[in-house]
């Protein structure tokens, strides 16, 4: 994985760009440009690949946030915009010769408006603070990523972070109202707000999960949902992934969107099981969450509807919550996955592609012979309601070649998703992980159609470069456009 | 003026050359249900999608369908409700508002303009829904963006761009998009008597419940009327509730809801045929489509602003109608004719800022005189203008449909 070489002339002035930056930055702590401080900054939650920044700061005003960046313009200096470094894909990984841009001070929920049902919040608010501040009164925020305690709701824009929940309640796109941004020219603009939709183009649609790429979030408006009264979970095992997928197509195609539903394969079944104890059954192949929420009649209609669906559908075990105790258990083992997978395997490499669901036996029994293929396991856990598959790859690195090995792995399998009709990446985000992959996903001309919006946001490419495209190309070269000869064409076509 | 009905793909491809070549501006039409929404356009041709029609994918257990642009959304509607399924955001058909007949609308006339109903609050927009687009640039480009998949955070969402474009950025030749089980039961309760602030609070009780009320609307006496629904003809104005579900959960959230509001007004329940007509009837906005002289807002605010907007805006332009949808958040608004501008800065003044106005239905000089969409920030204003040069460089697809050309 390469990234953009450092611009020597760049790196030629830091000291005066560290000593202009300390005069934008009220704070004294906030320009860090001692390596040890640094450190904290290398990497995000893609740990594999580190750099260390030129430079960091923290701002703390809008004002300073609009000064930095058009000094940074003015400079030519890139920069990358950072929350809280838990991208999977590494969304946030500094580059040699670029500011990195933490908005950790931003950490204020700035208005509760149960009138309109949203929240105003700054960027450095993590997801799960939202929640915390509305729960008393019955109300959540449904995006729920899996880092929900760290991540920070400006990243999750950015990324347009997912979740367990997103079949029902949808992804951060869908639960947003209105941004606040700060572009690359330091204008402060503001999409949406507590209204919906758009005056002019949806632009506030396509900042969310444009990864850093497009401004800076400053503000984020976000609509708040009443919790649920009742929620259930049911465990369903099946002797086949085949039979549990069949299941879950079964489910929804009998008119039943459930607020969650979870697919582990044998090998995340035994590890989940063997690190906290869910009361998972380890005889079956393929493990089924159902999570439904709502009126305990609709639950328990429905729950009876999934019941007969999974008896048809061959599943050897039905376990239904009988207590909230008893679901979050359930649910212990799922969500502790990652961890239990990074005790059996020294290291592990979680991929993010997302599939037709009809696909799952197909890409399952591909995978099983990549895996024998790369000597390398893999287990499975699966968002099965959504088709977005987390493979994760179990592997050494400390055994020379093998980080390797695993990362060609994982390109199949989200070239194989790509191939079966679906996308490389479900919610992590491409970042550095999958840019290199794009060109399997887009044509050239596809990825150039992305690439003019960016030019219409940061046409100098200061914000985050390296990230999402393969090349970054020039906005000049973009904008260049070869008119053919064309003489009124088609006779054939009827005309009036 | 030249129309060019198409028929497939590649002959957008070939049109797009010549427009390009021979520095020609074309409108983009389906059926010309919503031709008059918008600025008047100088074009030199139509290039019509009605021709484009079908549906190519349809995947029930997967929730998905692609279907051309120029396909018809009650066939979409037809085939998907066969299988059980629904277009959840309510498609709305502007048509009869707008002075055409009933039904014409197509596919890619809800997604590109990113219309939805009256369940936008619950379900989501249009362009919630929109997974995927294949079409061509003004650059005379195929593009595709978005996938088949629910989930996808593959580089940028241009199926948001593209919804809500109106056609200035691309002609959009498929759409993929996400489908929804239909609900088994569909109720609506109703609370008769209430002032529109008593409304406004009673719609965010209701969505402050855990009743999962999928559309709340409120209709002043002279609407309710109007709807020729029996139960809302008693001359007084009404708040409307949806609750959908299956039928056990939908009796319970029905009776509970009529229990929380049994004190503030007389309440009744409306059952299927009756709820379905209602909601589509306020989706599609019939209370206006009678008298077709009048001018047409569409305003979108943060609810509880709702009130005294109304308030406002009733108080200074006299004989104006209204209903609010959408929980208090969309504020229909007719205006009689004869009004100075139908109301222009009254209607946008009041809105101190937040929430924005669309002039949907006026005459061809008023919609020349007056911006029909909202007028933006000059820095959200110079970015839309660079994308526009982006993806449309000379400015042929519905040139200046959205805004004037703006320096860039």
């Amino acid at each position: 994985m390469k990234m953009p070489l450092p611009d020597q002339s760049v790196l030629e002035k830091r000291d005066m760009l560290v000593r202009r930056l300390k005069e934008i930055v009220q704070n004294p702590n906030g320009v860090i440009d001692q390596e040890a401080g640094l450190r904290a900054f290398e990497c995000d939650g893609l740990s594999a690949y580190r750099q260390l920044p030129m430079v960091a700061v923290l701002p703390e005003t809008k004002q300073e946030i609009c000064e930095i960046l058009k000094f940074c313009k003015t400079e030519g200096v890139n920069v990358v915009p950072r929350g809280a470094g838990t991208s999977l894909s590494g969304g946030a990984l500094p580059l040699a010769d670029g500011v990195l841009l933490g908005l950790a001070k931003f950490s204020k929920i700035i208005e509760i408006d149960y009138e309109n049902r949203c929240a105003v919040v700054q960027p450095g608010v993590t997801n799960l603070a939202i929640t915390d501040a509305v729960k008393a009164d019955g109300f959540y925020y449904a995006p729920d990523p899996s880092s929900q305690i760290a991540c920070t709701i400006g990243g999750n824009v950015a990324e347009n972070s997912g979740g367990v929940h997103c079949l029902k309640y949808g992804l951060t796109t869908n639960n947003v109202l209105g941004v606040e941004m700060i572009t690359m020219d330091g204008d402060i603009i503001q999409f949406g707000g507590k209204h919906l939709d758009a005056e002019g183009y949806d632009l506030m649609g396509v900042v969310t999960g444009s990864e850093g790429l497009l401004g800076v979030i400053t503000e984020v408006t976000v609509r708040l949902l009443k919790s649920p009264k009742h929620i259930s979970a049911q465990l369903i095992g099946f002797p086949s992934s085949e039979q549990a997928g069949e299941c879950v197509g079964k489910i929804i195609g009998a008119g039943i969107i459930p607020a969650g539903m979870e697919m582990m394969d044998y090998y995340a079944i035994h590890a989940a099981e063997e690190f906290c104890h869910a009361g998972y059954p380890l005889d079956v192949e393929a493990l089924l969450i159902v999570e439904l929420d709502g009126p305990e009649v609709e639950i328990e209609h429905n729950n009876q509807a999934i019941e007969k669906i999974a008896k048809e559908c061959g599943a050897t075990v039905i376990k239904l919550s009988q207590s909230e105790e008893e679901r979050l258990t359930f649910w212990a083992g799922r969500k502790a996955a990652f961890p239990a997978i990074g005790r059996i395997s020294p290291d592990y490499m979680c991929m993010d592609g997302t599939i037709p669901r009809n696909q799952l036996p197909k890409v399952l029994a591909r995978m099983g012979e990549l895996s024998e293929h790369y000597g390398l396991r893999v287990a499975n856990v699966f968002h099965a309601g959504d088709g977005n598959l987390h493979p994760l790859i179990l592997f050494d690195a400390n055994i020379p070649g093998e980080l390797e090995k695993c990362e060609e792995f994982g390109a199949d399998i989200l070239r194989l998703c790509v191939e079966v009709g679906g996308v490389l990446t479900g919610e992590h985000g491409v970042g550095v992980e999958k840019r290199d992959l794009m060109n399997e996903m887009f044509s050239e001309a596809d990825l150039k159609q992305q690439q003019r919006l960016k030019c219409a946001f940061d046409p100098d490419g200061r914000l985050n470069p390296g990230k999402v495209f393969p090349i970054l190309h020039r906005c000049a070269e973009l904008s260049k456009m070869h008119v053919h000869n064309g003489a009124l064409p088609f006779p054939d076509i009827p005309r009036f | 003026m030249e129309i060019f009905n198409i028929t497939a793909e590649d002959q957008v491809l070939d049109l797009l050359q010549w427009a390009l070549s021979n520095s020609k501006r074309l409108a983009i039409a389906g059926n010309d249900s919503k031709v008059a929404l918008g600025r008047p356009m100088d074009v030199d041709a139509t290039l019509s999608l009605s021709g484009l029609s079908g549906i190519e994918m349809y995947e029930p257990a997967e929730l998905v369908m692609k279907a051309k642009a120029g396909t018809l959304v009650t066939l979409v509607e037809e085939e998907l409700a066969a299988s059980g399924q629904q277009l959840a955001f309510t498609p709305p058909d502007y048509g009869p508002l707008l002075g055409q007949p009933a039904g014409l609308g197509t596919l890619g006339g809800v997604f590109v303009p990113n219309l939805s109903g009256s369940s936008r609050i619950k379900a989501g927009a249009a362009r919630d829904h929109l997974l995927g687009v294949n079409g061509f640039t003004g650059r005379g480009e195929a593009f595709q963006t978005g996938s088949r998949v629910m989930k996808n955070v593959t580089g940028y969402d241009l199926c948001k761009l593209v919804a809500g474009s109106y056609g200035t950025l691309a002609i959009c030749t498929s759409l993929t998009f996400k489908v929804l089980p239909k609900s088994e039961k569909i109720r609506t309760v109703l609370v008769y008597g209430v002032t529109l602030e008593a409304s406004v609070a009673i719609m965010r009780d209701a969505l402050s419940s855990v009743h999962e009320v999928s559309a709340a609307a409120y209709m002043p006496a002279v609407i309710a009327t109007k709807t020729g629904i029996d139960y809302l003809e008693g001359d007084a104005p009404a708040v409307a509730l949806k609750i959908e579900g299956p039928a056990p959960s939908v009796e319970y959230r029905c009776t509970a809801l009529l229990k929380l509001f049994e004190g503030q007004g007389h309440v009744e329940e409306l059952h299927g045929h009756r709820s379905r007509a209602l909601w589509k009837y306020l989706s599609d906005v019939r209370p206006f489509s009678e008298n077709l002289k009048s001018n047409i807002w569409k305003i979108s605010i943060p609810p509880s602003n709702a009130p005294a907007y109304v308030k406002a805006i009733s108080s200074a332009l006299s004989g104006l109608e209204y209903f609010l949808d959408w929980a208090g958040g969309l504020v229909w608004v007719s205006v009689p004719e004869g009004i100075e501008n139908a109301g222009n800065t009254i209607i946008r003044k009041n809105l101190k800022g937040s929430g924005h106005a669309t002039l949907i239905r006026a005459s061809e000089q008023l919609r020349k005189e007056i911006p029909p969409f909202q007028p933006q920030n000059p820095v959200i204003a110079k970015i839309s203008e660079r994308i526009r040069e982006g993806y449309d460089p000379q400015r042929i697809l519905n040139p200046e449909r959205m805004y004037p050309i703006v320096e860039i």
